[in-house]
């Protein structure tokens, strides 16, 4: 090597450069097919998958939530109705910092920890794409400080929501209830029933009453806002809509003035009253006493409050008409005296002596009739007339409690009447069946004996006792209870009516449904129990009394709390329908502890028949509502 | 060329036709890209283009200065960068929690930017000055050269540029012949020690490695650079979605879109094709410095031709890699592409050294 000439050095020298070169090309060009094999997998392999990857960045689909519908009274009085207010919320931002966002609109409008709380929770809760409200009903000084800031508040929005509104007060809220915001177990339900779709977008859902039970027409179909959205979640421009389609509107068959002359006539009572249209079903008037104001519920109710109402001892929340359980009472004896004739174990004519008492035979024990005494002579529509309990007894056992379980059965008595609202109680028909599988004990004589008059295990809701007096109006036309009398659709305002339900049409001789009827028109008459409550009246009224035991509410044994004396009353119940003759309102009335129905029950039904037959309401009451006609 | 010329043409003599063509066409892509991709900010543009203009005039200055006048700036210029490494580790300013910086008063700069054309001319000059005798105790002196910068850079911590830096200098030694053996001994060496330099990484470095393997794993932290590029890059497709038209670019999902994930944007808009047509001008431009380093008269002018062309093409690779998706993320610009002075002036700098080298022959020959 020393040796070697300089300039053979060189040429060996630049002959191994000249290698290297090669060698460092070679390199350069592997790496530059790595990079466009990696391009080409990328571009060429994955495009569609990396276009929708792209276009999901890019387009994000806003739900555009439609307006509920509206609950109307039959005369079109608004019972439920939508106000826009302005709400704040927040985009889920993917790469910003929520916290920071938060404590800056904390800065400039005051969030409260609750709001804080909830936002958390419906964070957790919402998609991706979706906006989350952090503080409704923004005042207009709010409104203008957020616009103002909006720059520097990445994904926050002001947006205009509507917030429902029950103007209607207390005394509807068993009828339209109310809308609560959407928790889990309704979420789980949307999911269940593949509506979750249709609710993004939307905050609240039906939780009681019409609200509930005809929630699918009254949401509507959420819209689609197409959206080309930055990555800090802001919408840049809209690219398309699907609008929604706003919620149908209720047209209820019920009165709003009818309503409040019968919640006024229970005065200081409490109970139930429900008024039905015999022929169609419809209900006029649904009183529940008390109510609550349903506006509490909407966007959630403080905890004290709830508790207040929950834990009242007068229940404010339950629906006495649906849900209030009642022996029938007296007012059973019309339907046991069809049943009588029905079924041939008595004629009209057919009379017994009442001694004031009955006994089953080889046994001492006397039931006795309500008046001391005895009736003397009665046939069927005297019993009827004057409530003898002797006569029911006797009937009863002649007819035995198969017979009599399955004739009023057919009245609904033990089964639900099919009303469009959720929650319904079936009550309680009692049968040597039931009693078998309930308590495991035979039927004894003596329990048929008094479910001759109503008592014993036989539980009714004043909504069954409103449903079976119909079919005594309308000739044995069984029909469920409707609310909703026609529904409209809002794109064609078109009102579709909803079909009348006629569950069952029983056959009755009309000979033995007119003693039956004769009866209870008596009844309304001097003479009969319920007399005082029809004087005066321009137009018949067919009527019954009965009084139930303190038993029926469920949790009747809290009622301690409130006066002893009143606790002790039974409950006072009227059925009755008007005219007589051709009758168009059913009216079935509960008057917790109101001792006896011919007293307090009787007159608020006459109030209600007042108005709707002759349009008079009771001379102290104010009504403020308008008398706006169709 | 008759000597009543303007001094203004005689400069441009010195100019490598083909070499600058090519390099004004990567930065008219680039233009256009940074305009998309500024969202037309005039500012950007503007300070764009003054940026080339700046770095284009010094690359002709360069192309001017005769090689062996060239080698004699290396060892002033990288015992210069050492010093300044070394004040670096001593007085630097922290950003984003590494020592980086050095503050003048004047100017804050990062002296690794330095070393990049340092290192090579001083290592250049170093092999050129001991042609005649070179062996294996040259090399070593070479490889220390090398590593002094290196360790410096990497203690800092930039992994990135410290690795950028030691492939230029390996480069350099690789060119001037350093034995098979030994590269494949170290290259053997290296891979058994990579257990040991893992334990040696940063977290934030070892979670960058992480990433590029699942980078879905945390899409709205680190992974998301590398997940919204890979989206740029391939909706792009075949042709791209157009210029200005890319919407992982208009909608702000790309990150750091003018500089280092300009490639995503361009990607996006270009497609396939435009991502072909780039990678080609670039191996172009490296095909270019490797004729100009095969006839290059001078080993000085051999190993920069090379080495330049070489660093060129490793920086494109490690860009293009990491924005698609197959490198870690380290902040290296995209060479001719990026938004930014002082890598473009650098890299010009270089380019200006490529022509000197290609004009030079003959009269240094004489």
């Amino acid at each position: 090597m020393p040796l070697a000439t300089p300039l053979k050095n060189l040429d060996r020298e630049l002959a191994r450069f000249h290698g290297r070169l090669k060698a460092g090309g070679i390199f350069v060009v592997l790496l530059a097919a790595a990079l466009l094999g990696r391009a080409f997998y990328l571009q060429i392999a994955q495009h569609d998958y990396y276009i929708q990857r792209a276009e999901n960045n890019r387009i994000s689909l806003v739900p555009v939530a439609p307006n509920r519908g509206l609950i109307l009274d039959r005369k079109g009085r608004i019972l439920a109705e939508n106000y826009s207010a302005y709400t704040l919320e927040l985009a889920r931002a993917q790469p910003h910092d929520l916290e920071a966002t938060l404590t800056e609109v904390g800065k400039l409008i005051e969030i409260t920890p609750g709001e804080l709380r909830r936002f958390r929770r419906l964070l957790a809760e919402s998609h991706e794409f979706e906006t989350v409200p952090l503080k409704s009903k923004l005042s207009d000084e709010e409104v203008a400080i957020l616009a103002a800031n909006r720059y520097r508040l990445p994904g926050v929005e002001v947006k205009a929501r509507l917030f429902r509104n029950y103007q209607a007060g207390p005394g509807m809220a068993h009828v339209v209830g109310f809308i609560g915001r959407i928790n889990d177990r309704d979420l789980k339900s949307l999911r269940e029933s593949g509506r979750e779709q249709n609710y993004r977008g939307t905050v609240h859902i039906g939780k009681t009453g019409l609200e509930q039970s005809y929630e699918t027409l009254l949401h509507g179909r959420t819209g689609f806002d197409q959206m080309e959205t930055d990555a800090s979640g802001r919408a840049v421009r809209a690219l398309s809509r699907i609008p929604p389609v706003p919620g149908k509107d209720l047209r209820l068959y019920l009165d709003e003035g009818l309503q409040a002359v019968a919640e006024h006539a229970f005065g200081d009572y409490m109970g139930g009253l429900v008024a039905l249209d015999p022929n169609t079903g419809g209900v006029l008037a649904l009183v529940s006493k008390p109510g609550f104001d349903p506006n509490l519920f909407i966007d959630g109710i403080d905890p004290e409050t709830w508790k207040a109402l929950n834990e009242s001892p007068e229940r404010p929340m339950v629906n006495r008409v649906l849900r209030g359980i009642y022996p029938p009472g007296s007012t059973i004896k019309p339907f046991m005296g069809l049943a009588g004739l029905e079924l041939g174990v008595r004629k009209p004519e057919d009379t017994i002596v009442d001694p004031g008492y009955f006994s089953l035979p080889n046994s001492s024990h006397q039931f006795r009739d309500w008046k001391r005494g005895g009736h003397g002579i009665v046939d069927l529509r005297r019993a009827i007339t004057q409530s003898c309990d002797t006569y029911f007894y006797k009937l009863a056992v002649d007819m035995g409690i198969d017979r009599m379980h399955d004739y009023l059965q057919k009245f609904s008595f033990g089964e639900k009447t099919g009303i469009d609202l959720d929650g319904e109680s079936a009550g309680l028909l009692p049968s040597r069946d039931w009693k078998q599988r309930r308590w495991k004990k035979i039927w004894y004589p003596g329990e048929t004996v008094i479910a001759g008059i109503g008592q014993g295990y036989h539980l009714t809701t004043p909504l069954q006792l409103a449903t079976a007096t119909a079919m005594l109006a309308n000739g044995g036309k069984r029909i469920e209870p409707r609310l909703v009398q026609a529904v409209r659709d809002p794109l064609t305002h078109v009102w579709q009516p909803q079909p009348v339900v006629v569950h069952e049409q029983l056959a009755i001789k009309p000979e033995d449904l007119a003693v039956v009827r004769q009866g209870m028109m008596d009844a309304m008459r001097p003479g009969g129990t319920a007399a005082a409550a029809a004087a005066g009246a321009t137009y018949t009224i067919a009527g019954k009394t009965g009084t139930a035991q303190v038993v029926g509410i469920k949790q009747g044994a809290r009622y301690d709390a409130g006066s002893l004396s009143r606790k002790n009353r039974d409950h006072a119940l009227f059925i009755a329908y008007a005219p007589a003759e051709n009758p168009t309102i059913v009216v079935a009335v509960m008057v917790e502890n109101g001792g006896h129905g011919g007293s307090t029950a009787a007159p608020i039904a006459r109030a209600v028949f007042d108005y709707y037959l002759t349009g008079k309401r009771p001379g102290n009451m104010k009504f403020e509502g308008s008398d706006a006609s169709d | 060329m008759p000597r009543t010329s303007h001094w203004l043409l005689r400069g441009l003599r010195h100019v490598d036709g083909i070499l600058l063509t090519l390099v004004v066409l990567v930065l008219g892509i680039s233009l256009a890209v940074v305009t998309s991709a500024s969202g037309q900010s005039p500012v950007r543009i503007s300070g764009h283009l003054v940026n080339m203009g700046l770095a284009l005039v010094l690359m002709v200055l360069i192309a001017n200065v005769p090689p062996h006048l060239l080698s004699k700036v290396g060892p002033p210029l990288y015992a210069t960068g050492v010093i300044l490494l070394v004040g670096v580790a001593l007085f630097g300013e922290i950003r984003n929690g590494a020592r980086r910086w050095l503050d003048l008063g004047f100017i804050a700069f990062q002296p690794s930017e330095l070393l990049k054309l340092a290192l090579p001319l001083m290592l250049a000059w170093y092999f050129q000055r001991n042609e005649a005798v070179l062996r294996a105790k040259h090399f070593m002196v070479g490889g220390i050269l090398l590593l002094v910068p290196f360790l410096l850079i990497l203690r800092q911590p930039d992994l990135g540029t410290a690795l950028m830096l030691g492939a230029s200098g390996f480069y350099l030694l690789f060119f001037a012949g350093l034995p098979w053996k030994v590269i494949l001994g170290g290259a053997t060496l290296g891979a058994a020690s990579l257990p040991v330099v893992w334990g040696l990484m940063h977290d934030y470095q070892q979670r960058r490695v992480l990433m590029l393997l699942d980078p879905a794993s945390d899409p709205l932290g680190a992974g998301y650079h590398i997940i919204q590029s890979t989206i740029a890059i391939g909706s792009g497709g075949l042709f791209g979605k157009g210029w200005m038209q890319g919407t992982q670019n208009q909608l702000d999902f790309i990150p750091e879109r003018t500089t280092d994930f300009i490639y995503a944007v361009f990607g996006e808009e270009f497609g396939y094709a435009g991502a072909i047509l780039l990678v080609c001008l670039y191996l172009a431009i490296v095909a270019r410095g490797l004729v100009i380093a095969a006839r290059a008269p001078t080993l000085f002018g051999r190993l920069m031709a090379a080495t330049l062309s070489l660093n060129l093409f490793t920086y494109v690779f490690v860009n293009m890699g990491m924005v698609s998706g197959i490198l870690p993320v380290v902040g290296v610009p995209l060479p001719l592409m990026s938004y930014g002075g002082t890598a473009l002036v650098t890299l010009l700098l270089g380019m200006g050294i490529l022509m000197s080298v290609a004009t030079h022959r003959q009269l240094n020959k004489s």
